[in-house]
């Protein structure tokens, strides 16, 4: 969009648009990469930085885990949405995607526990909290940007790019990590090697911060700035204000709270799940959702384009829905196509070397039992057919994720006002995915671990099971926070908000 | 459909309560006294973090929504 003489505010030129749209999907998409390579390297940045023995080191490790993978995150969305409403969209997205790129590349660059001590974790964990801060700056400069330049029934269409830089971003961590670790030895990778996908992302930050250096401030904002709308106070305007706070708590609890947790499921838990549930080999787990990110990411468009069509509500409570009905069943397919337990083996080909067994079954799947210290390991290859059905059952998911998150950046951003956007969108968005959603995987694990315990307990002494299916237990967690969800959005969102205007 | 906004805005502060109450007493205060470090990070997270945003949030949104203050909204 641009001003006019008469000082209203037009649609921007196609190429602007997509200019506008490269500019800040790229930088997003960065920040993602930054973010899940430090999840993707934990195992071994723990070693190197977060010495097991030592339990003031793995406190810290905790910390840096759990306090800046989702806890940090509003305190960023509101910093920077803050600084944004007052200064502008351009710079504040400009600041968070710098801070990221350089508390990244600082991490690739830090001397080890072993060369100099405590300082090495101290260090990892502030540089980590300043990563969690710039993303929770970042989404929502982006969306808000991309929204205030798009036509209004197109929102959903514009922002859906945005929408769709997280799973490109954990796509392309693990590419780089893979490629990394091909090109040299293990030991390398090991000593120096890991640091080779921070220091990368500093190239990339160069690149999208002359990108986005040249783009022009957001025509809504401007005109707001020109004309002296802006607020003075965003944080207590949007959660002083109780007409504000009372649509930011709506957009907690009736849109992102779900939504939230519907991501979390299909992107994250779904390859926890077949890692550490059903012992699916650890290189086809990461085929499988390779594959499956590969052929869903398309509909974060599909569904944003549609939402302008049929309305936000709609596209996102339907996935929402189908997404409580359906996972227990997808999960128990999931674990169903894995579990040798209901194949045939074909006893011939059974090999027994040292501590490693090794049993073949028809369907093409190999299980592999490996017994070191007293401790015995399963690990599944599936067979072809097997491999094909989780595809399709992690893709379904993926589907259920592309409806509820595709259109939620335009629903946010119509929520709001332009004096107040920034802030008041950015904090419910944090809460919903960093803290409902990225507490799942902890909670889900959790309760799987409960339940299985629990039958264990009452097998040594002859009782009844208390759990029927104790591998499915961890889904109650998103089943009932998307149904809470599901109902106050039924009841209480609009189809179609029209604060931009 | 303004009176089931309404009522449900009692089932919401109750859900919030239920909610404090469980992480506190099922989850938060078991992990304080446990004696571990490793139980210190989730204790903090539930008392200081969790307990405030769903308890608090949910009672405050079901009270606006008793009061009818999104009674205005279509559905």
């Amino acid at each position: 969009m641009e001003e006019n003489s008469a000082g209203s505010v037009t649609v921007s030129s196609k190429k602007t648009l997509w200019k506008v749209i490269g500019a800040s999907s790229l930088g997003t998409l960065i920040e993602w990469y930054d973010f899940f390579i430090f999840g993707s390297l934990a195992i071994i940045i723990s070693t190197k930085f977060f010495p097991a023995d030592n339990p003031t080191a793995a406190f810290l490790s905790t910390l840096a885990t759990f306090a800046a993978g989702f806890v940090v995150r509003p305190f960023g969305a509101l910093f920077f949405g803050r600084l944004g409403d007052l200064i502008g969209r351009k710079y504040t997205f400009m600041v968070t995607l710098l801070l990221m790129g350089l508390s990244t590349c600082a991490i690739g660059l830090i001397p080890g526990y072993q060369t100099i001590g405590f300082a090495a974790p101290i260090l990892v964990l502030v540089l980590r909290l300043l990563q969690g801060l710039a993303l929770g700056g970042e989404y929502g400069g982006a969306a808000t940007y991309v929204a205030e330049h798009s036509e209004p029934n197109k929102r959903g269409l514009r922002t859906s790019w945005i929408q769709t830089t997280a799973t490109v971003g954990l796509f392309i961590s693990l590419a780089v990590i893979m490629l990394t670790k091909s090109s040299m030895s293990t030991e390398a990778f090991d000593d120096w090697g890991w640091r080779v996908p921070f220091l990368v992302s500093s190239l990339m930050v160069i690149v999208s911060y002359f990108i986005r250096r040249d783009m022009d401030e957001s025509p809504l904002f401007k005109k707001a700035k020109s004309e002296g709308n802006t607020s003075t106070n965003p944080l207590k305007e949007s959660f002083g204000n109780k007409y504000n706070f009372k649509f930011v708590l709506l957009a907690l609890f009736g849109a992102t709270m779900g939504q939230g947790v519907i991501w979390y499921t299909g992107q994250f838990y779904a390859l926890s799940f077949l890692q550490n549930v059903c012992h699916v080999d650890f290189d086809q787990t990461n085929f499988i959702m390779g594959a499956a990110l590969l052929a869903g990411t398309g509909f974060f468009v599909v569904f944003g384009w549609l939402s302008d069509h049929i309305g936000r509500k709609t596209v996102m409570l339907v996935g929402m829905l189908l997404a409580i009905l359906t996972f227990r069943p997808i999960y128990d397919q999931m674990y169903k196509q894995v579990d040798v337990t209901v194949k045939h083996e074909l006893v011939d080909q059974q090999r027994i070397e040292g501590d490693t067994v090794v049993k073949v079954y028809d369907d093409g799947s190999i299980a592999t039992q490996v017994t070191e210290g007293g401790i015995t390991k399963h690990t599944v290859h599936v067979g072809q057919r097997a491999f094909w059905s989780l595809v399709l059952l992690v893709f379904i998911q993926l589907l259920f994720v592309t409806m509820v998150y595709g259109p939620i950046a335009a629903f946010l951003v119509e929520m709001f006002p332009v004096r107040i956007r920034y802030t008041s969108m950015s904090l419910p968005y944090h809460i919903g995915n960093g803290i409902f959603g990225g507490m799942l995987p902890a909670v889900a694990t959790y309760l799987v671990t409960r339940a299985q315990a629990a039958n264990e307990t009452a097998r040594q002494v002859s009782e009844v099971l208390p759990y029927d299916k104790p591998h499915l237990a961890g889904l109650w967690y998103p089943i009932l926070i998307a149904g809470v969800g599901f109902v106050i959005g039924v009841f209480y969102l609009k189809n179609k908000n029209q604060n931009i205007e | 459909m303004n009176a089931i906004k309404r009522i449900l805005g009692v089932v919401w502060i109750g859900l919030g309560l239920v909610a404090g109450y469980y992480l506190i007493v099922s989850q938060a205060i078991p992990e304080f006294t446990s004696g571990k470090t490793e139980d210190l990070v989730p204790a903090i997270i539930y008392t200081f973090v969790l307990m405030p945003i769903i308890t608090g949030g949910l009672c405050i949104f079901g009270w606006y929504a008793l009061r009818g203050e999104y009674d205005e909204l279509q559905s």
